[in-house]
């Protein structure tokens, strides 16, 4: 009796270890996309996934993410693809394409080049898919009266006060203190380049630090927003239209606004390459693109999409040319160069 | 013939020394199959993966492999001068295989730690370089002439102390130094000095909620102790019920409690204690709050369990020879209970230096600990050598931390139950 008891535990233990041990190899797997979660996720479920699903019968896994490449890196290291397309921001785009870690994108397979804005085809690896911003957003709820209307009067704690959102980062962090002090949009690549530029967001930054609480994830800044946590906050414009939908309040200042691109990326090596470039030309049509951005204001990246976006939404995009006015375009290249430095400073004077 | 000769076998002919010993050995064959696979579990989900990362922080392959000749000619350069056309000529080379086998950016991202925009300058030049009609005569000039940064010492030097098999840089910028020009081990400038803050921030802070979990853990586990079953177990839930619940909920759980207008904000302001919301969370109130109240129970259950067997009567034998039960309870009852003690803040301090959700999620970057930028340093910017660099730091204070313990304490005298 005691030996067989001792038998079946071993033998269920060595089944657990290889159980463990090799866990999907040679299962087909179904087509993984990876995207931010929360209401965009929502609004991608609506206008891509679904209806892909719908029209090719295939099902389609939708996991999200935080914009960690740790995990891509380790699944392309180790040879063991699980995630397909993935929708990434532009830094981590370019650094990650230097790295290998991802498909050279094949533009015949998407339809061609010339149907996109320019900035959504620069990246060798990727298809920009939205155009979204950091705003400065504030609940109109709490602020009664005369609202913030830029970052220098986001730094205006005596007629506002309060705390403030910020995004843990030195990007965003940087560019929002120059232009709060007083640097225009167009010179601030060109001022953070040098020492005594890095010193001057610094010290601007310096004198609000009392006042800014951080925040990491997107969803956030409208939830602190509507507990009264921070006065005003800067956050992701898609976040604060959705939580309006919602029934807040909220009020988002387009002046000085940094807006970047996310693009679709295929994960080098994935074993279902052709359905990956299927899913990313259908969320790359025009008509679904809009459907996208009825649901959430990121503004498009297909030309027609752009100009078939109902005008009552396109108020709310990041690309409509009045919030343009004012606009900082994140530059993703100088980014990648000094994110090292940056963010190791940016850490040390965070942490004083 | 003697009843008992008749099932002699031969087996039991042979010595009885002998026949111990192979029953030994067979047992000990048994024990040893029984945990085999644990130990190859441990082995390859544990042990294996801490040593290839341990190995990360000091492994350097990216100029080897992108930049081979360039890193063998590199290293006979004296650093005084800027090196001589065979070298430029042995970096042309390199750099239109790479750019052919795109792994360029490779070797950008590692030199690009050294100094920042290395990692344009070199794709800028590869792009350059690959656009050449025709093999220029001095390889110098065409480097220069395509950015006058290849004029400049300092990025030569920052190649050449990038193209060894191994490197201390990761291990070195873990504590605060780098190599300067001159290969000399120095101090990083005041506004990057950010780890050696960090790591002792990481200690005290432990050391506080340990200190804290102590303070209030103690009476707990001796009410749990002395009281009848019925209470105890009743109490004993209301310790455990938390400890089952995830994390991650209860670290959020404090968010809701502790912040502007929260619960506990509410009730003093409805109380009149206030009138303006206090600032309880996002700073280092919050974090100990909440890694006090997750840590609890870490600490109550060896305290415990130890207490549980320490018998009244030492208690009132004190008592009826003279002590006040201050001092019975200091003299007599403490010291029975310290390997509990001992064993409760060992356990509670190694969990706190690892933490990292809970200070992410209700601290401020002033809260941050050391596995804050480890989690840093491999999502988001995927330097994976850096992350290991602090993660040997991290890994090798808290084995020192645990020889000392063991050398005035005994690990051996522990008791956990």
């Amino acid at each position: 009796m005691k030996r067989i008891f001792m038998l079946s535990v071993f033998v269920v233990s060595v089944a657990l270890l290889a159980g463990a041990a090799v866990p999907t190899v040679g299962i087909a797997r179904d087509l993984t996309i990876v995207s931010w979660g929360g209401a965009y996720q929502e609004a991608q479920r609506k206008a891509y996934f679904e209806p892909f699903m719908k029209k090719t019968g295939k099902k389609i896994l939708d996991e999200s993410y935080n914009g960690e490449m740790a995990k891509i890196r380790a699944m392309v290291e180790a040879g063991n693809v699980t995630w397909d397309a993935v929708q990434v921001e532009a830094p981590e785009l370019i650094n990650a394409c230097e790295q290998g870690l991802l498909e050279i994108i094949d533009w015949e397979k998407i339809g061609g080049q010339k149907n996109f804005i320019p900035s959504a085809v620069m990246g060798e690896c990727g298809v920009g898919t939205i155009v979204w911003a950091t705003i400065l957003a504030y609940d109109a709820d709490r602020i009664k009266g005369e609202g913030p209307k830029n970052w220098a009067d986001f730094w205006d704690v005596k007629k506002w006060p309060g705390k403030r959102g910020l995004r843990k980062s030195a990007k965003f962090s940087m560019e929002i203190a120059l232009m709060a002090d007083g640097v225009a949009p167009a010179d601030i690549y060109k001022v953070l380049s040098t020492d005594g530029g890095i010193k001057q967001a610094f010290k601007k930054l310096d004198a609000l630090k009392a006042h800014i609480q951080w925040w990491e994830a997107g969803a956030q800044p409208p939830q602190w927003l509507a507990a009264g946590d921070v006065v005003m906050t800067s956050a992701y414009n898609g976040r604060i239209s959705a939580a309006v939908k919602e029934g807040r309040n909220f009020k988002i200042a387009w002046k000085g606004q940094c807006y970047a691109l996310d693009s679709w990326v295929i994960v080098k090596g994935t074993p279902n390459l052709d359905q990956t470039y299927a899913f990313i030309k259908y969320a790359s049509q025009p008509e679904n693109q809009a459907i996208s951005a009825a649901a959430i204001p990121y503004g498009p990246t297909h030309l027609k999409a752009v100009d078939s976006v109902d005008p009552k939404i396109a108020v709310d995009l990041p690309t409509y040319p009045a919030n343009l006015e004012g606009a900082l375009a994140v530059d993703a290249g100088w980014w990648v160069d000094h994110q090292e430095e940056l963010n190791e400073r940016f850490n040390v004077w965070a942490s004083r | 013939m003697s009843p008992l000769s008749g099932n002699v076998n031969r087996t039991e002919t042979l010595p009885l020394k002998i026949r111990l010993r192979r029953a030994e050995r067979r047992k000990k064959l048994k024990a040893a199959g029984l945990i085999t696979p644990l130990f190859l579990f441990l082995l390859i989900t544990f042990v294996i993966p801490i040593i290839l990362l341990l190995y990360r922080a000091v492994e350097n392959p990216e100029i080897i492999a992108v930049l081979p000749r360039t890193a063998a000619a590199v290293q006979q350069w004296d650093g005084r001068e800027l090196p001589d056309k065979s070298i430029f000529a042995a970096l042309a080379a390199d750099l239109s295989l790479a750019q052919k086998n795109r792994t360029v950016g490779k070797a950008g991202k590692r030199l690009n730690y050294g100094i920042t925009g290395y990692r344009s300058l070199i794709n800028k030049t590869a792009r350059k370089l690959s656009r050449l009609k025709k093999t220029p005569y001095d390889y110098r000039q065409a480097f220069i002439a395509a950015d006058k940064r290849w004029g400049d010492i300092r990025y030569w030097a920052a190649l050449k102390q990038a193209s060894g098999s191994y490197t201390d840089f990761y291990l070195l910028s873990a504590v605060d130094l780098k190599r300067n020009r001159d290969n000399k081990v120095v101090r990083v400038s005041e506004d990057r000095a950010l780890y050696l803050t960090v790591f002792f921030r990481t200690f005290w802070m432990s050391f506080v909620v340990t200190g804290w979990c102590l303070i209030l853990g103690y009476p707990v586990a001796y009410f749990l102790s002395v009281l009848p079953p019925r209470v105890s177990h009743l109490l004993m839930i209301m310790v455990l019920l938390p400890f089952w619940t995830s994390l991650l909920v209860r670290t959020a759980a404090w968010i809701i409690v502790l912040q502007r207008e929260g619960i506990i904000n509410d009730t003093l302001i409805w109380l009149n204690l206030i009138d303006k919301p206090l600032q309880l969370v996002f700073n280092r109130f919050g974090v100990y709050v909440a890694m006090i109240h997750i840590l609890l129970p870490f600490m109550i259950l060896p305290l415990y369990s130890v207490m549980k067997n320490i018998s009244p009567s030492y208690m009132r034998a004190a008592t009826s020879l003279g002590a006040n039960p201050l001092v019975a309870f200091r003299r007599v009852y403490v010291p029975q209970s310290l390997p509990g003690i001992s064993a409760g803040c060992l356990l509670v301090y190694i969990l706190a230096i690892g933490y990292y959700i809970t200070p992410a999620l209700v601290g401020g970057p002033r809260d941050q600990m050391l596995s804050y930028f480890i989690a840093f340093f491999t999502n988001n910017t995927i330097n994976w050598g850096m992350a290991s660099g602090l993660a040997v730091l991290l890994l090798s204070a808290t084995m020192l931390l645990y020889t000392v313990f063991n050398r005035f304490i005994g690990i051996d005298r522990l008791r956990m139950g």
